[in-house]
């Protein structure tokens, strides 16, 4: 069978050799492909909080993700698949967990496990914890729970296992680790007087700029009782004007969609071809 | 921190107003009585705090001290102080002293040349409060990271997203507004930077002041003058994202070869504003957040918790104590807790020395079914918030559903009573015996553990360790029986003790204390029996928003991992909302891994992971 194209498994005219029939099945590649994956997802060992020893739980004898194919757990990011964040993110943390997210290799999937992973939970309003991971690296699953019980971690693993069935190898989007180079890593938080990301340095330029010139900068009033939201396009005065997001990462975000469409032009140029 | 080790002298003991008595009289200006409503203890002058400390320790036998915490009193005195508890290791209550400085240029001097257990509570206060501790020889942040502004604990320092002093807040009731914080401001971060900030700084390494002092590299002045080859140090970080660390704890550790020149623990991982928070919470609000300081053990962080504000309640009007069945349903349940904990305990120690998973595996196997119980009776596995003042929140269920003997077996039905007495007479001595038969006479075990992670009973008391590491070192020293709370007086038990101080006894201790446990829990039993029907909550009516009076409180209770210490304190007005001005807790995992350093020293690092699983750290409560 070395002789067979295997892209004309997709023409449904394909002749069956005789002594092969009734012992293949004939599927899409993806579904092989995400088949294997999903079957074998494994988790990075990894633990924050509370949620970690729900999650030892899960992994052990009576809930057992051997089922799942998952009970390899990782102590290193570079053999890990998905990595399961299972607690409170504090300021202090998160800068070595977009460390560990960006030494993940491609394909790689975020758990949010718990209130607090998810968006802060019962801790949100502390100084040092960050309002979810979801604010520093992508989250493909969140579990609610305070802490999720294993049943709901095993839920959650589910969905995710859903997420991976859904993915095609036919589109971009969906498995952007067989474009062109390396994904962009997430820039790394900083820890300064508070937790800095670069993604938003030129705001805190601005604000810097602001403070050094004797103007007010920030928005420290406290709103009145009943609140009104304050949406990004009706500030409060006294606050500087600035879009937070757009200002650093336009070169970088304009460099990104140059590089992706070109490497979708080179795969469509690809199977053109072929 | 002293390398050498102060050896206590046994002074003939007086009970805790005589001492202060004595103390009055060798300093007549420097101690005073705290004569604030609802204080007790001295104030001593802060000038003279070494001096007397002196004293305390070597003549009137307070050789352990247990707490050492700041409170701000901005608005009422416009002063901080510091609140010591010092303890006898022989037993007894605790003499209470305070240090008070203004809140300008706060400075206390450090107490780590008399106990030197202090080191990183007085860091702590430095950190959350601001106060210098001339004397400290290592003052820097321990919770935060090194240029973070502020003194976060102040009560004039206000985190992003600040709404209001007390909740429940005006946004959310009675109006029933609920929003997202970051709603309140439009880039979702409330932070102020100050007005010198230079943004130059951002490139610094802010781990630069970590490893200053550390010794690192090889002394190039030295080489020239010797013949001798010299090895270069080496440091080596462990964690705070490492398999073996219990969490997000790290340790920066010296090498020389393969030996531990000195080791350093980082921590502040996890620190999640468990104390600020509680302070702007009600009372009772703080009984779930209690769960989650040592996640394995809920239950007995609820008890400590309760006896605290107790202790206050009592001092008001109309307080009834806890019913007897309440005591008695609350050792049951902290009994089952050590048990969880230290079956954890055991099983990731093993995981620690190399056996993956496998013991494990064993040790947790059984923990599923009291958890089930715990699931049956406060509606969650891990994070009961079971416990109230004056009782507990429900009765036992009638019915469990859970598995029979094996936990792959099918779940059924069973009857209460019954399930805990196969439990507790049958399920749970099995397991412990299965532990003891594989893992006790173990050749590797032995020869991992025996005579490594050494902590000789003075430096344990010196370094305020407590629970399995105290006993493990042979000072047999146990809250349930130095000062009984609940109905312990009354239940037939001993204190497990031993006396080589390595990983091993520390092993053996905490099988000793699972018998002692079930020991208890069988006593627990037939009390369970007799008293089915009474009233599990003290009065007819459960204190969801008590009303406590002014003063302070302290708490402990024999937690599984060390003697876990609630330090309240009440401001309010007695008729209005309350909330604790100070809630501060003495967490054992904290300041157990103080002579985490000592007993590595000089040990191989293979070592060092299963010094740490030894002294069974939890970070929720290290770092708070």
């Amino acid at each position: 069978m070395s002789s067979l194209d295997l892209r004309q498994l997709h023409d449904t005219e394909f002749p069956i050799p005789d002594e092969m029939q009734g012992n293949l099945a004939i599927t899409s590649l993806s579904k092989v492909y995400n088949w294997s994956r999903r079957s074998s997802v494994w988790p990075m060992l990894f633990g924050l909080a509370c949620c970690a020893i729900e999650m030892i739980a899960t992994a052990a004898a009576r809930y057992d993700t051997a089922r799942f194919g998952m009970e390899v757990m990782r102590a290193s990011p570079r053999q890990s698949d998905l990595m399961i964040v299972s607690g409170t993110v504090t300021k202090k943390m998160v800068v070595p967990i977009v460390r560990l997210y960006n030494q993940m290799p491609e394909p790689k999937y975020v758990l949010a496990m718990g209130a607090c992973a998810s968006g802060g939970g019962p801790f949100k309003e502390g100084y040092n914890v960050v309002s979810g991971i979801d604010q520093y690296v992508p989250v493909d699953v969140y579990v609610p729970g305070c802490p999720p019980t294993p049943q709901a971690l095993i839920n959650g693993l589910i969905a995710l296992q859903k997420k991976i069935d859904g993915q095609s190898l036919a589109n971009m989007d969906d498995v952007p680790w067989y474009g062109v180079g390396p994904s962009d890593p997430v820039p790394i938080p900083i820890l300064g007087p508070d937790i800095i990301d670069p993604r938003q340095m030129g705001l805190i330029r601005q604000q810097a700029m602001a403070a050094a010139a004797g103007q007010p900068y920030g928005l420290r009033e406290l709103p009145t009782v009943p609140m009104k939201i304050v949406s990004k396009t009706a500030s409060a005065a006294g606050m500087v004007e600035v879009d937070a997001i757009s200002v650093v990462d336009e070169a970088a975000e304009a460099d990104r969609k140059a590089r992706r469409q070109d490497a979708v032009a080179r795969k469509r140029a690809f199977l053109a071809k072929s | 921190m002293t390398d050498q080790m102060i050896a206590p002298v046994r002074p003939e003991t007086v009970d805790i107003d005589a001492a202060i008595g004595i103390l009055k009289e060798r300093f007549p200006d420097a101690v005073k009585d705290d004569t604030r409503e609802g204080y007790g203890g001295v104030i001593v002058e802060r000038g003279q705090l070494v001096e007397i400390a002196t004293v305390m320790r070597d003549e009137l036998g307070f050789d352990y001290l247990s707490s050492a915490t700041a409170v701000d009193y901005l608005g009422i005195e416009d002063s901080m102080e510091m609140v010591y508890h010092a303890y006898r290791t022989t037993g007894g209550s605790p003499l209470v002293f305070k240090a008070q400085t203004p809140r300008e240029n706060s400075s206390v001097p450090s107490l780590i040349d008399i106990w030197p257990g202090v080191d990183f509570q007085e860091r702590e206060a430095y950190d959350l409060y601001g106060i210098a501790f001339p004397g400290h020889p290592n003052q820097k942040r321990i919770l935060m990271w090194e240029g973070f502004n502020g003194h976060p604990m102040r009560k004039d320092w206000k985190e992003a997203y600040y709404e209001e002093e007390h909740k429940p807040f005006d946004s959310r009731w009675p109006k029933g507004m609920v929003r997202r914080a970051e709603e309140l401001n439009v880039y979702g971060k409330n932070v102020e930077y100050p007005a010198d900030f230079d943004l130059s700084r951002l490139s610094d390494d802010t781990e630069s002041s970590l490893y200053a002092g550390m010794g690192l590299g090889v002394n190039v002045e030295a080489l020239d003058n010797t013949d001798e080859l010299k090895t270069d140090r080496l440091v080596v970080n462990l964690g705070p994202h490492h398999p073996s660390t219990h969490g997000v704890f790290r340790m920066v550790v010296t090498l020389n070869g393969e030996t531990i020149e000195t080791l350093e623990p980082v921590m502040g991982y996890l620190h999640r504003n468990h104390e600020q928070i509680g302070e702007r919470n009600a009372w009772l609000y703080n009984m779930a957040f209690t769960d989650r300081l040592d996640y394995i053990c809920s239950m007995s962080n609820n008890l400590g918790y309760a006896l605290a504000v107790e202790q206050l309640m009592s001092r008001g009007m109309r307080y009834t104590p806890p019913t007897y069945r309440a005591e008695v349903i609350r050792v049951l349940m902290v009994e089952l807790t050590r048990i969880v904990n230290h079956l954890w305990a055991i099983g990731f120690l093993l995981n620690d020395l190399g056996a993956f998973f496998t013991p494990a595996l064993y040790a947790i196997a059984e923990r599923e079914k009291i958890l089930d119980f715990f699931e049956a009776t406060a509606g969650s596995r891990l994070m009961c918030n079971y416990m109230r003042f004056g009782g507990v929140f429900k009765d036992l269920p009638e019915r469990i559903h859970s598995t029979a003997s094996l936990l792959n077996d099918k779940v059924r039905d069973f009857d209460t009573m019954q399930y805990i007495t196969e439990l507790i007479t049958e399920a749970l001595p099995r397991a412990v015996d299965e532990l003891d038969r594989f893992l006790t006479d173990s050749e590797i075990v032995k020869t991992r553990t025996i005579g490594v992670g050494y902590l000789p009973a003075e430096t344990a008391i010196a370094y305020s360790a407590a629970g399995p590491l105290l006993r493990g070192s042979g000072v047999a020293y146990d809250v349930r029986r130095a000062e009984p709370y609940s109905i312990y007086p009354e239940l037939d038990f001993d204190v497990a003790v031993r006396y080589n101080g390595d990983i091993y006894d520390r092993y053996l201790i905490r099988i000793d204390e699972m018998r002692e446990s079930l020991r208890i829990l069988k006593q627990i039993l037939p009390r369970l029996e007799h008293t089915k029907g009474e009233s599990f909550f003290a009065g007819n009516k459960a204190v969801y928003m008590p009303r406590v009076a002014l003063g302070e409180a302290y708490g402990r209770v024999e937690n599984p991992k060390g003697e876990l210490g609630y330090y309240v304190v009440s401001q309010g007005d007695p008729k209005g909302p309350q909330n604790p001005w100070r809630y501060h807790v003495r967490a054992p995992s904290f300041i157990n891994l103080t002579a985490l350093g000592q007993m590595c020293k000089g040990q191989k690092v293979a070592d060092v992971v299963a010094i740490l699983g030894s002294i069974d750290i939890v970070l929720g409560e290290t770092d708070r």
